[in-house]
């Protein structure tokens, strides 16, 4: 099997929460069109992005800091549980979350909207079988200190946080200046499903 | 359950949801004001190019006696789009129909034959009592945190009503919705802004000061409810409470305009104690607060005691008994139900706060009587009650029955029930269709009507 760059995968998947409209897109573009203003748009990019990378990197420290103590196979079947765990509750309760941010709402409701999105669907999960061989070379990490390991940490979130944005972006300029909301009447397509399948996978490639 | 793409009758503007096709079925709660046989939902073929229009083709009928079916809607609508809480890969499928008088709430299913619906759970009034602390259920509507249920007396069937949380997909109780309700205690109507986070409440009374009819000592001393409440949709907490004063009593239906980025409303108020006119009020934002301004009064129409039921004769005037409102898509026009007088009225409030008077037809009516043209059976009785409108705004459909106790009140010799559709003109103006009508089967009187893919109260919308 020919190695993928870990980074490849994270700016993909990044790509890929970035596509989804309740990752952000369409909050910006509707937050737009209430206020009328283009400028509000584009800014509302900026906490959408910083909930998201927080709820990624919330993630990456728990996963860093378990593989400091703890052996890799333990490790790997822990995390692919967890994996497996989120997209059952997913699959039965995904529907059922308090709505807690709505129209009115301000740039750090905006933020804690995107923070409570990608954590409740599970984002920073879906990158937890690249980001331990990436940050954790070693099994179990003895010797590495966290300073050796933070800057591949915060690299790790940087990337996956910096294509989730521009596919963010791309999106909702795309979605707000050109093509209007009526394709999602049937172009919305069910990207939960998908999501589902990608935890439950990845949580078997962790534990097999 | 979750399907792969959006219902298609879902639409994420107002604008969007008025291209949608015209609807080819109705579905119309019928209720048996004796309660001694099972309630039912109708469903009515309203397709003009159908050989059964203007006819009621299926019926399921309730597995009790005595619910009084009342206000129900669907299970999931265009809000299931919304940025801020997506899930709309649903169907609108179900019917969710409650009882009134039973407590009881309906689960019924349109598909796979929307012609033949069929009951799939029934939710008894212990069960709510128990998970949500309410009774007397009346108003449904889908939203976003699932199905909104609202009820017009606690557990015990005294104050306070309020709203009651249903799972969308399993149907389950999930609880009460108020975390801080404040001084709100009456309950009738609910909708909201989902533009602005916003949750409004009206007011009736309790369960005890309606269920035998209204009582007169209690209308008259102005003890039943006159007041709007505002809500933050998302904290679910109580923000203000608008009196209308002294003067006026049941503030019934709420219709929030439906394009989000609009911060206004309607609502109706039934009967003024001071000359027994109703009167339609806008409410709108004012600053950081909310504020209602009267914008129509509707008078009474004198009339001689003889054709008066017992209730009016002292008063010598028939009121117009405003039941029911209902806002256009394009939240250009206006329907009022006169229930009292008989009259439909129409008019164009793209100005919120300056409303013109485009059309009017009477039918029905405590003294008028009016007939319709394609009625066999000569002077009709009750009036124009619950209003509903197509989502492209050219049919307006009606029936003739308020409420069970209320009805005889009114129109002591009884209500025979009908339902007939408007046909609206592209800038105002209406008209009876002559060849929708229906005299509706004795033992049932009709109420609400939903149209199929949704109409102009079933669905709100997050995008302008």
């Amino acid at each position: 099997m020919t190695e993928i760059s870990p980074w490849l995968v994270l700016a993909g998947l990044g790509a890929f929460h970035g596509a989804n409209p309740a990752m952000g897109w369409l909050f910006a573009v509707a937050l737009g069109l209430h206020r009328q203003s283009r400028r509000v748009m584009w800014l509302s990019l900026v906490p959408i992005a910083v909930g998201h990378a927080a709820s990624i990197a919330a993630v990456v420290v728990a996963v860093v800091t378990l593989g400091l103590v703890m052996d890799r196979r333990v490790l790997d079947a822990l995390a692919g549980t967890a994996l497996l765990g989120w997209a059952a509750y997913y699959a039965l309760y995904g529907h059922r979350h308090r709505v807690r941010v709505g129209m009115r709402t301000g740039m750090v409701g905006l933020g804690l909207w995107s923070f409570l999105m990608a954590t409740g669907h599970g984002a920073g999960l879906m990158l937890i079988p690249v980001i331990i061989p990436l940050c954790l070379p070693t099994s179990p990490a003895q010797g590495a200190s966290a300073m050796d390991i933070a800057p591949v940490s915060l690299a790790a979130v940087a990337v996956h946080t910096g294509a989730m944005l521009a596919v963010t972006a791309a999106v909702a300029g795309l979605v707000h200046e050109w093509l209007g909301l009526a394709f999602l009447r049937r172009g919305w397509i069910n990207l939960d499903l998908i999501w589902i399948a990608a935890l439950a996978v990845t949580g078997l490639l962790l534990i097999l | 359950m979750a399907t792969w793409q959006p219902d298609p009758s879902f639409y994420p503007s107002p604008r969007m949801a008025a291209q949608a096709p015209a609807e080819r079925l109705a579905y119309v709660a019928a209720f048996d004001p004796d309660r001694k046989k099972p309630d039912a939902i109708a469903v009515v073929d309203v397709d003009p190019g159908s050989a059964d229009y203007s006819r009621i083709v299926g019926q399921v009928g309730m597995p009790n006696i005595g619910d009084e079916l009342h206000h129900f809607g669907w299970n999931a609508c265009s809000s299931c789009l919304c940025p801020n809480a997506p899930h709309p890969h649903m169907e609108r499928r179900y019917l969710v129909v409650p009882g009134l008088r039973s407590s009881r709430l309906h689960i019924i299913d349109t598909r796979p034959d929307p012609r033949n619906p069929k009951i799939i759970k029934v939710i008894e009034p212990e069960e709510i009592a128990r998970k949500a602390g309410y009774s007397r259920l009346h108003t449904i509507h889908c939203g976003p945190e699932g199905i909104y249920v609202n009820a017009l007396g606690n557990a015990e069937g005294k104050r306070p009503g309020g709203i009651f949380l249903l799972d969308p997909e399993s149907f389950d109780v999930l609880g009460q919705w108020e975390l801080h309700r404040g001084p709100q205690e009456l309950a009738y109507d609910f909708w909201w802004h989902l533009g602005q986070d916003t949750m409004v409440t009206s007011e009736w009374g309790t369960p005890d000061t309606f269920e035998s009819g209204l009582v007169p000592e209690i209308l008259l001393g102005g003890k039943y409810g006159r007041r709007l409440h505002f809500w933050d949709l998302h904290k679910r907490r109580h923000l203000q409470e608008i009196d209308f004063g002294e003067e006026y009593q049941l503030v019934f239906e709420l219709r929030p305009a439906h394009d989000p980025t609009k911060a206004y409303g309607f609502v109706g108020c039934v009967i003024s104690l001071k000359d027994l006119s109703s009167s339609i009020w806008t409410w709108y934002r004012d600053g950081d607060k909310w504020a209602v301004k009267k914008i129509i009064d509707i008078p009474a129409e004198p009339a001689d005691p003889a054709d008066l039921p017992p209730l009016l004769k002292g008063f010598k005037a028939v009121p117009p008994l405003v039941t029911d409102i209902d806002l256009s898509m394009d939240d250009r026009f206006l329907y009022v139900s006169c229930w009292g007088t008989g009259e439909m009225l129409q008019y164009d409030v793209s100005d919120p706060v300056s409303p013109k008077l485009t059309g009017k037809v009477r039918i029905g009516g405590i003294v008028s009587r009016a007939p319709h043209p394609k009625a066999a059976n000569g002077a009709l009785n009750g009036g124009p009650q619950m209003v509903e409108i197509s989502r492209d705004g050219k049919r307006v459909y009606f029936t003739n029955s308020l409420y069970g106790a209320i009805d005889p009140q009114f129109y002591p010799d009884g209500i025979d029930g009908w339902m007939v559709k408007l046909d609206v003109a592209e800038n105002g103006g209406i008209q009876f269709d002559e060849r929708f009508f229906i005299d509706w089967p004795k033992g049932h009187r009709p109420h609400q009507v939903r149209l199929e893919g949704g109409d102009c109260s079933s669905d709100s919308y997050c995008y302008p």
